[in-house]
């Protein structure tokens, strides 16, 4: 249950300039900061609504405080999330697609079927 | 009645518009080849001189998420915002503003649960890419109201490919029987093979050129039966883990109908993926 958490980490963070930026530079503390206060918003709602239960594995949680995308695709991350997101923090360190590419060779000892996504 | 001016089905590959606009060095050596195609594809929807578009696309994580996600869904709103910063990130797309066409989704979302099909609605919908590729490529004016239709190709389970192509012949009838003079263009887009963040993204072709050589042929000809004697769900993770956007083609050969040859077939082996563009025209080809 908690691939969703993983997923809701990637996505938020995505969709934010400022989180981007902080999860590069400060990947293990993000990560802490935004699972004690962020993770278990729910929807729209105030903060007396949160859920009570989601939470990271220690697996996950080290895969996301590392940047280890390897780890995040075994675990079943939907690799869309973790490429876009990914390619925002360091596409920019690299020439044109070269991040891209070897992000998919580092990839290359998982064979079809690959890990499930489904949450 | 409402007259289907013209059916489009096509990629929607979001680096067309950097890759089209960039120049000297910055300019890709596939530029112009790419622009030349779409320039002609584009033509195909001028000439068929619509008044509305239905557009269908697929949400990328962007307004859409796994808290509350539906299977399909229709927009209604009096105007869309386009494009998602990291859209603009990672693709250079500019922010856009589309009108809507609140009628036609009323009309669409009624017609829709009467014939089966649990839609889901939003008001307050923020589209991306999958629509507004096809605007930049097909419509760049941006001047035509519009009804986004999303569909779930993203996030599992996902329907199977008999109701995308279901929800296609449906979304026809319902064109159809809109009570109104005004001629819809029904513009969907979608994936042939692809992969994303796995290892075989980003190679020199498509990650299975087969499967695209089949699709097209299968798209082009209006093959719905053999299209679905081939491909599940199971099996569409072959030709690449983003292969399930595939599926919105199959919807779009549901609104051309069976056996329906295509009037514009093209493409173009792109790296990363191949791209595909094919126009039908149900009520004859524009003078």
């Amino acid at each position: 249950m908690s691939r969703y958490l993983v997923d809701k980490f990637l996505y938020t963070v995505d969709r934010d300039p400022d989180l981007v930026e902080r999860y590069r530079a400060e990947p293990r503390g993000t990560v802490l900061w935004w699972e004690a206060e962020r993770a278990n918003s729910v929807l729209n709602c105030h903060g007396g609504e949160a859920s009570t239960w989601l939470r990271f594995t220690d697996d996950e949680r080290e895969a996301l405080a590392t940047h280890d995308h390897v780890a995040l695709f075994a675990l079943g991350a939907h690799p869309f999330l973790t490429l876009t997101l990914f390619i925002a923090m360091f596409e920019r360190d690299h020439g044109p697609l070269e991040y891209q590419k070897a992000f998919g060779a580092r990839l290359a000892h998982f064979s079809m079927p690959y890990p499930d996504i489904a949450t | 009645m409402a007259t289907i001016a013209a059916v489009i089905a096509s990629t929607h590959h979001p680096f067309y518009y950097r890759a089209s606009t960039a120049t000297g060095e910055d300019r890709p050596p596939f530029a112009d080849e790419w622009v030349r195609k779409i320039t002609a594809f584009r033509q195909t929807l001028t000439a068929a001189r619509p008044d509305v578009l239905v557009m269908v696309g697929s949400d990328h994580f962007h307004q859409l998420w796994l808290d509350n996600m539906p299977q399909f869904l229709v927009g209604k709103a009096p105007f869309y915002d386009a494009n998602w910063y990291n859209e603009e990130r990672e693709f250079g797309l500019p922010k856009m503003l589309l009108k809507g066409q609140e009628d036609l989704s009323a009309h669409i979302l009624r017609a829709g649960l009467d014939s089966g099909f649990d839609l889901a609605f939003s008001n307050e919908l923020r589209i991306d890419h999958s629509v507004t590729c096809p605007i930049i490529t097909l419509r760049p004016e941006a001047d035509l109201p519009i009804v986004p239709i999303y569909t779930n190709i993203f996030a599992p389970p996902l329907p199977r490919p008999k109701r995308f192509v279901q929800l296609g012949q449906a979304i026809r009838e319902i064109v159809e029987s809109w009570p109104s003079h005004l001629r819809v263009a029904i513009v969907g887009t979608g994936h042939l093979s692809l992969e994303l963040g796995g290892p075989r993204q980003f190679g020199p072709h498509g990650p299975d050129p087969e499967f695209d050589a089949k699709a097209v042929e299968w798209i082009a000809t209006g093959d719905i039966e053999r299209c679905l004697a081939e491909v599940t769900l199971d099996s569409l993770h072959s030709p690449g883990n983003a292969t399930h956007g595939f599926m919105d083609f199959m919807l779009m050969m549901g609104v051309a109908g069976a056996g329906r040859k295509a009037d514009h077939v093209d493409s173009l082996d792109l790296f990363h993926t191949m791209e595909a563009y094919f126009t039908w025209y149900p009520n004859g080809v524009p003078a």
